[in-house]
């Protein structure tokens, strides 16, 4: 071996062909756990099949049984320490979870239901109180208690530091005054992670400064919350929420005052690595229905799929799901050994929600006519990998993240 | 409480089987995975340990080549051990070769109770438990829709075309088990991390005081003489509606005697 290699100094293969064994390259090799993982999923969502997910969709209803199976069986828990009654597990693992659940053909639908669960109370692990703590994460855990995420606002999604939702304190409380829209699953969360001003943005050293993160109750007559009807995923709510003084104990403030933005900067690595999951998963469902249909399908006197037309395009997919596959492992296996993995994140939910979407895209070309019909469920996946594209941060945000963090252009935002 | 299950680690039926030309014999080099219709049995036993509010669910299975990974989803259903027979010489064993081994094993771990399936999902001769209960020179009951553990005897719903028989033999016994009974629970993410430190014993044949002449091919009473492929499926009749397609479809119907 090298000298300079030996050092840790170079990074990547010699000439000599000898493999770098001084830098962590990642492990390809199959992990049993990972497979047990992938199986125990399965199993719980072969008894939700696609006319489950067809008939929640179509009337609105919040997947219970699939809720509470899920929790029963231990996977909402998952990411949770051992300590609160959770599996302990990474953001690898977390996401396989997710994937699966995408690709059994619950899509958003399946995943939205679960999804803040499995990581979204990560703020509050790293930076509440040990009291609350302690009362919160065991009962995210076991699925007892329902959490949702309150950040964006009808002037602030993208330019989150815009947000107007604000909260003064009055002795031993905060008063929260203000309106945010798109909280998902609203209506049957018990508290919601809400990011408020403490102090206005004029008056503040950066516009990151002066914002604070709340636990606050959701079910208090000072909430009103109203459904957003919208395109998809219409199993879980997206909701418009007013706060009209609102009285939240100190207590339930996480961390420090003033300090909000940075907390829940943490956890959107994380979220973005969980999202690209949700998107390979439904991009492998669209992908099997199509090609189940493409082989079946006579036109002409032949399967549809004897065309090219029709084939290349699904290879393509195939292609690009499998790429973004790498990408999210390369950056839930960064996360998980405590490593950076901005741009690593960023680049799995740009590459998977677009291979996911122009994915179901294809499905839906290679159903013809009834790939547009509800009882081929493409159709939902189409609706629902477009939402990816969106949220929760829009693929124009992750250009931008690349164009000026990676590569040193000029910010725009 | 001690309840042994017998649990058959089949190729996935997902997968499209395969047999070898040469012997004839189903390829088992793939992963093997816990037969469903075993699946009925682990819940039953656990159950019952459950409501007995104490005692032990073991599991023995025969495999080739070590497969473990049918008993490890059944370790973590909630079984705390398992025997795993595996040995080189035991290819080619027929049903009564198989009862042999299993029944040689089970004695060992003395139990109360010992379950299986009623039939596994690929050879399914519905012949091994029976052949087990056999050797052991123990009582054993067949397609059980019920089990209750009173005092030494064990009291079975015996399904029946009709319903079912109530039947009571003293213990120990073998049942085997109707599938579709009970609902198996699906392994939990605990149970399934708890599995992988359970303990699996495996043994071979001279662990177990068994000559490998008697079992394996040459000790196999049973062979397979000819392999032909099922029949494929007729395509159906297809009756154009010129009005009275009702009618020939009735007609058809009636030919069959069906209506
Ligand atoms: C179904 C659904 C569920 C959601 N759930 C939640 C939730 O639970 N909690 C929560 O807080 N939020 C939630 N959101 C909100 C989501 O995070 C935001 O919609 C998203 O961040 C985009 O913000 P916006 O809608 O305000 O778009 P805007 O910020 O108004 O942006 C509009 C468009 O302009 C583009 N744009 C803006 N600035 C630039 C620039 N500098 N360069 C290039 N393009 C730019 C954006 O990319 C976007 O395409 C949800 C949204 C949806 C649709
Ligand atoms: C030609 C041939 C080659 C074979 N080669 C091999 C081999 O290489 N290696 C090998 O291990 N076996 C081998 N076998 C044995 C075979 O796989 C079956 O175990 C045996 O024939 C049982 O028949 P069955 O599946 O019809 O059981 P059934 O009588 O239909 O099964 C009923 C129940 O008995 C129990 N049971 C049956 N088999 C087993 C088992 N193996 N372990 C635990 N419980 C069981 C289960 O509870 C099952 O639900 C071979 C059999 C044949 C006929």
């Amino acid at each position: 071996m090298c000298q300079a290699l030996a050092k840790g100094k170079v990074r990547f293969t010699e000439p000599s062909g000898e493999p770098p064994t001084t830098f962590p390259f990642m492990d390809f090799s199959p992990s049993e756990d990972h497979e047990a993982i992938r199986d125990g999923v399965r199993r719980v969502c072969v008894q939700f099949p696609d006319k489950y997910w067809r008939e929640k969709d179509e009337q609105h209803e919040f997947p219970w049984d699939f809720y509470q199976a899920m929790a029963d069986g231990g996977w909402v828990g998952i990411a949770i320490p051992e300590e609160y009654g959770g599996g302990g597990q990474g953001i690898t693992e977390a996401s396989i979870v997710l994937e699966e659940v995408a690709a059994s053909g619950a899509a958003m639908n399946g995943c939205s239901a679960i999804h803040l669960s499995i990581f979204g109370m990560e703020p509050v692990r790293k930076y509440g109180s040990p009291e609350l703590v302690n009362e919160i994460l065991p009962k995210v855990a076991d699925g007892s208690l329902h959490a949702a995420f309150g950040v964006t606002e009808p002037d602030a999604g993208t330019d989150t530091t815009s947000i107007r939702t604000r909260a003064e304190r009055d002795g031993d409380e905060y008063v929260v005054t203000g309106a945010k829209v798109w909280t998902t699953k609203a209506p049957y969360c018990d508290v919601c992670l809400l990011l408020v001003r403490t102090t206005p943005k004029e008056l503040c050293d950066g516009p990151t400064q002066g914002m604070t993160l709340l636990l606050v109750d959701l079910q208090d007559p000072a909430v009103d919350i109203t459904p957003i009807p919208k395109v998809g995923r219409n199993a879980v709510v997206s909701c418009e929420v007013r706060y009209d003084g609102l009285r939240v104990p100190v207590s339930r403030r996480v961390g420090e005052e003033g300090q909000g933005f940075r907390y829940i900067l943490d956890g959107l690595n994380p979220e973005r690595i969980l999202i690209s999951a949700e998107a390979l998963g439904i991009g492998r469902v669209a992908l099997k229905k199509a090609v189940a249909y493409a082989n079946s399908r006579i036109i002409f006197g032949r399967p549809i799929g004897q065309n090219q037309g029709l084939a290349f395009p699904l290879a393509d997919s195939h292609a690009r799901l499998h790429a973004a596959e790498l990408v999210i492992r390369d950056a839930s296996w960064r996360y998980d050994k405590g490593l950076d993995c901005a741009a690593q994140a960023n680049l799995a939910k740009y590459l998977a929600s677009e291979a996911a979407f122009e994915c179901a895209d294809r499905a839906m070309q290679t159903h013809g006519g009834f790939g547009y019909a509800k009882e081929y469920d493409v159709e939902r996946y189409w609706r629902e990998s477009r939402l990816m594209k969106i949220a929760p941060v829009s693929q124009e945000m992750v250009m931008n993240y690349v164009s000026n963090k990676v590569l040193g252009l000029p910010r725009s935002y | 409480m001690k309840v042994v299950v017998c649990v058959k680690q089949i190729p996935d039926p997902a997968l499209p089987g395969e047999l070898d030309p040469s012997t004839n014999y189903l390829k088992r080099d793939d992963k093997l995975i816990l037969d469903e219709s075993d699946s009925y049995g682990v819940e039953m036993a656990l159950q019952l340990v459950e409501s007995a509010g104490g005692g032990d669910v073991s599991l023995v299975s025969m495999a080739p080549n070590g497969a473990v990974g049918g008993l490890r989803t059944a370790l973590a259903m909630g079984a705390e051990g398992a025997v795993l027979v595996s040995d080189a010489a035991l290819a080619g064993t027929d049903a009564l070769g198989t009862a042999k081994v299993l029944a040689a094993a089970i004695s060992r771990m003395s139990p109360d109770l010992v379950l299986a399936g009623v039939e596994s999902s690929d050879g399914y001769t519905g012949t091994v438990p029976e052949m087990i209960a056999g050797a052991l020179n123990i009582p054993s009951i067949t397609f059980a829709k019920q089990i209750q553990i009173e005092g030494g005897n064990v009291k079975v719903q015996r399904q029946t075309e009709a319903g079912y028989d109530d039947v009571e033999c003293p213990t120990p016994a073998l049942v085997s088990v109707t599938a579709g009974v009970v609902e198996p629970r699906y392994p939990s993410f605990k149970g399934i991390m708890a599995a992988k430190k359970k303990p699996v014993e495996e043994l071979d044949l001279s662990a177990l005081g068994i000559d490998s002449s008697s079992v394996g091919k040459n000790g196999a009473r049973q062979e397979t003489v000819q392999v032909t492929d099922a029949e494929e499926r007729q395509a159906g009749e297809i009756i154009e509606d010129d009005g009275d397609a009702h009618e020939k479809i009735i007609e058809f119907l009636g030919e069959l005697k069906v209506i």
